[in-house]
């Protein structure tokens, strides 16, 4: 309808040109690289003069926006990594496989900027290297399994995008300067680890899957502690199991989402007939976690709030039905997922429906003792938060004009079978 | 304050020492012992008190006898050498206006109630860290920086501190405070029962400056028993209920009250379920990870599902 009309994707277009490599700058990409560099600067901010003086935390409220969604959000919509990797290298279902890498390159990225985040957020972030130390460890804590699960996995996500930079350098390394001698060295270092991934990868691809599993789930366990000050609505013991279904139901949707996007920015055809294909699993997934949700709800006697709980019951209910409901109907269509635009709506409603719980569960729904703390998130934390977003797009960017992560920018599409038009126009 | 409810003689607090019979060597082993448990995981699962000293000690908080006089939060800002002014500024009654909480300045703090006693004067209450049976933050800590100590004191071990603030985000009281305005060396401040003073034998500093004997140190055994009496011989001036002995698991802060603790509620003294929230996490998160059963049966599915659709494709 008319939401969709004016997507900038939706507006009819028939590209297809030759393949230069794009340029890196547009003036939507300076844009975004002005936000980074604000961010950057906040960051600087925050360092120098610490949480006090960046930040509005305070005692009753520890954890903003850093935490609600450079780390919790960003672990969640990074999960189309592990996901698609599953389709397509457990499941071998090949067809999937120009999907694996910019998932995969997102991932890597989304991590990056997690443990990034993280940083920013420590008190005494010089000591962050106390979570390597096995004197420090204390297992009881689940965020201490959540650390070390995506310390693990951030380096497993780059051992497994080696081989994209292998594909592009083996046998043209040519490194500037005097560096120059050492090209056969780096050939040479690429080859073996080009071969020795070749062999062992399917080791680190079911290490990712499983790491992602383990942290995606305990980051959700990581707020029963909070006990009664997380409201009833998302206060539950299978709170680990809620987090885990909904990294499973947004990953395909974060891959959709991005597919369009990157595609669109590059002025590409689009992977439109094989991303209805992958729609077709996001009313399973979704509707996976849609039903435990809501045996949940009623298994435990929350549901019972429901009319009374104000704010917590349009929190619920806006979460439920934009995020989780419609989607679904749109996605379950033949017709509807078959076209672009409506397939960027739905994938977008799932995006913004998974962040929304995080966002819910990390501090709209928590209240602490204090009833007259509250919390706005300062000027500083809002830069750095929209500047690592930023940054993220940038090195996407980067590197998806460089290595061959897209597989139509990578080889051109005209040699390949032809692909609908983008036809979100239609709608 | 009539005759029988000023403490008898048996009642006067005791300093913390190590159990009848238990050498310091003991003590230490015990020590090492909790705190190698607590490194595998182990320790205190169902916050009901196991691995911890039987001597472990505790504060009662007698809300009857309170006055709201604030002395305690001076003498606590003066034994832990944190900034204040002269015993009269602790006259001013304005900061009862507004809900308080222990702050990285102040580690004890004493808000009004609206409960009010027969006379109408208002019932106050004394808050500060209240050294949980099986504490969340204890738990939540992922680089051992707090940690219940055997004499039942929970402790905070900047050393060991990254910042994270999840024991802030677990205590179930809210009453750790974060030095937020510190640029590189941030810690939490909270109250350590004035560890510093009992290892010396003395007491608390807001036990021994209290004008008005509301708080009394003693093991906690000792002090539930003066509790449990007090109820028993004044049913007419306390409520039936000692807050602390199962709110949260267990406190080693112990409060009696002549109104019900409802009241209390927004003073700091919240209802809690009689178990550690700690607990329940400890539960999911080493059910889940269980001899590492369930990662190694997901990894095994996975590799037999790759394995299994590898020969589908091929033929």
């Amino acid at each position: 309808m008319s939401l969709v009309a004016t997507l900038p994707i939706a507006a009819p277009h028939t590209h297809a040109h030759a393949h230069a490599r794009p340029r890196y700058f547009t003036p939507g990409v300076w844009i975004v690289t002005a936000v980074a560099a604000a961010g950057g600067a906040a960051w600087l901010w925050r360092m120098v003069l610490g949480l006090g003086a960046s930040t509005h935390l305070t005692d009753s409220r520890p954890w903003g926006i850093w935490i609600g969604i450079d780390v919790a959000t960003g672990v969640a919509l990074a999960a189309g990594g592990f996901t698609t990797a599953f389709l397509a290298h457990i499941l071998h279902r090949e067809k999937y496989h120009p999907l694996v890498r910019p998932a995969l390159l997102t991932a890597m990225l989304g991590y990056t900027f997690v443990a990034l985040g993280v940083m920013t957020d420590l008190g005494r972030f010089w000591a962050m290297w106390h979570v390597m130390l096995p004197t420090m460890w204390q297992p009881n804590s689940v965020l201490f399994e959540v650390a070390i699960c995506v310390m693990t996995y951030l380096t497993v996500l780059y051992i497994e995008f080696i081989p994209a930079a292998c594909e592009r350098f083996i046998g043209r390394v040519s490194l500037p300067w005097k560096f120059a001698r050492l090209n056969g060295l780096v050939d040479l270092a690429l080859r073996i680890a080009d071969r020795t991934l070749g062999r062992v990868m399917t080791v680190f691809i079911i290490a990712g899957i499983l790491l992602s599993c383990m942290h995606q789930s305990s980051l959700g366990t990581l707020m029963v502690i909070a006990g009664d000050k997380l409201h009833p609505f998302w206060q539950t013991p299978i709170l680990p199991l809620l987090f885990l279904l909904s990294a499973f139901a947004v990953g395909y949707p974060m891959v959709i989402f991005e597919s369009i996007i990157a595609h669109r920015s590059f002025r590409l055809p689009g992977e439109r007939p094989l991303l209805s294909q992958l729609a077709r699993f996001i009313p399973f997934t979704l509707g996976l976690y849609a039903l435990v949700k809501i045996a949940d709800l009623v298994a435990r006697g929350a549901i019972a709030g429901l009319p009374t709980g104000g704010f917590y019951s349009v929190l619920l209910a806006a979460e439920m039905v934009a995020g989780v409901m419609i989607p679904i109907c749109i996605f379950a269509s033949p017709g509807l997922r078959s076209r672009t635009g409506w397939l960027f709506t739905a994938a977008a409603l799932v995006v913004c429906g998974v962040a929304f719980n995080r966002l819910i569960v990390f501090l709209f729904a928590y209240s602490p003792r204090d009833p007259a703390a509250t919390y706005f998130p300062s000027l500083s934390e809002f830069a750095v938060t929209a500047g690592f977003i930023a940054m993220t797009v940038l090195l996407y960017r980067l590197i998806a004009i460089n290595l061959p992560v897209i597989e139509q920018l990578e080889h051109g599409h005209a040699d390949r079978p032809v692909l609908a038009p983008a036809s979100g126009g239609a709608v | 304050m009539n005759d029988s409810t000023t403490p008898s003689r048996n009642d006067q607090p005791v300093p913390f020492v190590p159990g009848p019979g238990m050498s310091r060597r003991a003590f230490m082993g015990a020590a090492a012992t909790l705190a190698a448990l607590t490194v595998n995981g182990k320790a205190i699962a169902s916050g009901h008190g196991e691995g911890l000293s039987p001597d472990r000690m505790a504060v009662l908080v007698d809300l009857t006898r309170c006055v709201g006089c604030r002395r305690c939060e001076w003498a606590c800002a003066d034994a832990n050498e944190n900034p204040h002014g002269a015993l009269e500024h602790y006259d001013d009654q304005s900061v009862f206006r507004s809900r308080r909480a222990p702050s990285d300045r102040e580690f004890c703090v004493v808000n009004r109630s609206s409960a009010c006693r027969d006379d109408g004067q208002p019932y106050f209450v004394k808050v500060q860290c209240m050294h949980c049976e099986k504490p969340p933050c204890v738990s939540a800590c992922l680089v051992g920086a707090m940690q219940k100590d055997p004499s039942g004191v929970v402790t905070y071990d900047a050393s060991r501190c990254i910042g994270c603030r999840y024991c802030m985000v677990a205590c179930p009281f809210d009453r750790l405070a974060y030095e937020f305005d510190r640029r590189l060396l941030p810690r939490v401040r909270k109250c350590e029962m004035c560890r510093h003073r009992t290892q010396h034998g003395r007491l608390p500093a807001c036990v021994e400056t209290c004008p008005v004997e509301a708080l009394q140190y003693g093991r906690r055994g000792d002090i539930i028993r003066i509790a449990r009496e007090r109820i028993a011989a004044h049913p007419d001036r306390y409520v039936d209920h000692v807050y602390g002995e199962t709110e949260g698991g267990g406190t080693s802060w112990i409060y009696l009250s002549g109104r019900p603790f409802e009241e209390m509620s927004a003073a700091g003294l919240p209802a809690l379920a009689p178990v550690s929230p700690a607990v329940r996490t400890e539960t999911i998160q080493h059910g889940i990870f269980k001899w590492g059963a369930a990662p190694m049966a997901l990894a095994a599915l996975l590799a037999s599902l790759n394995k299994l659709t590898k020969k589908g494709e091929a033929s």
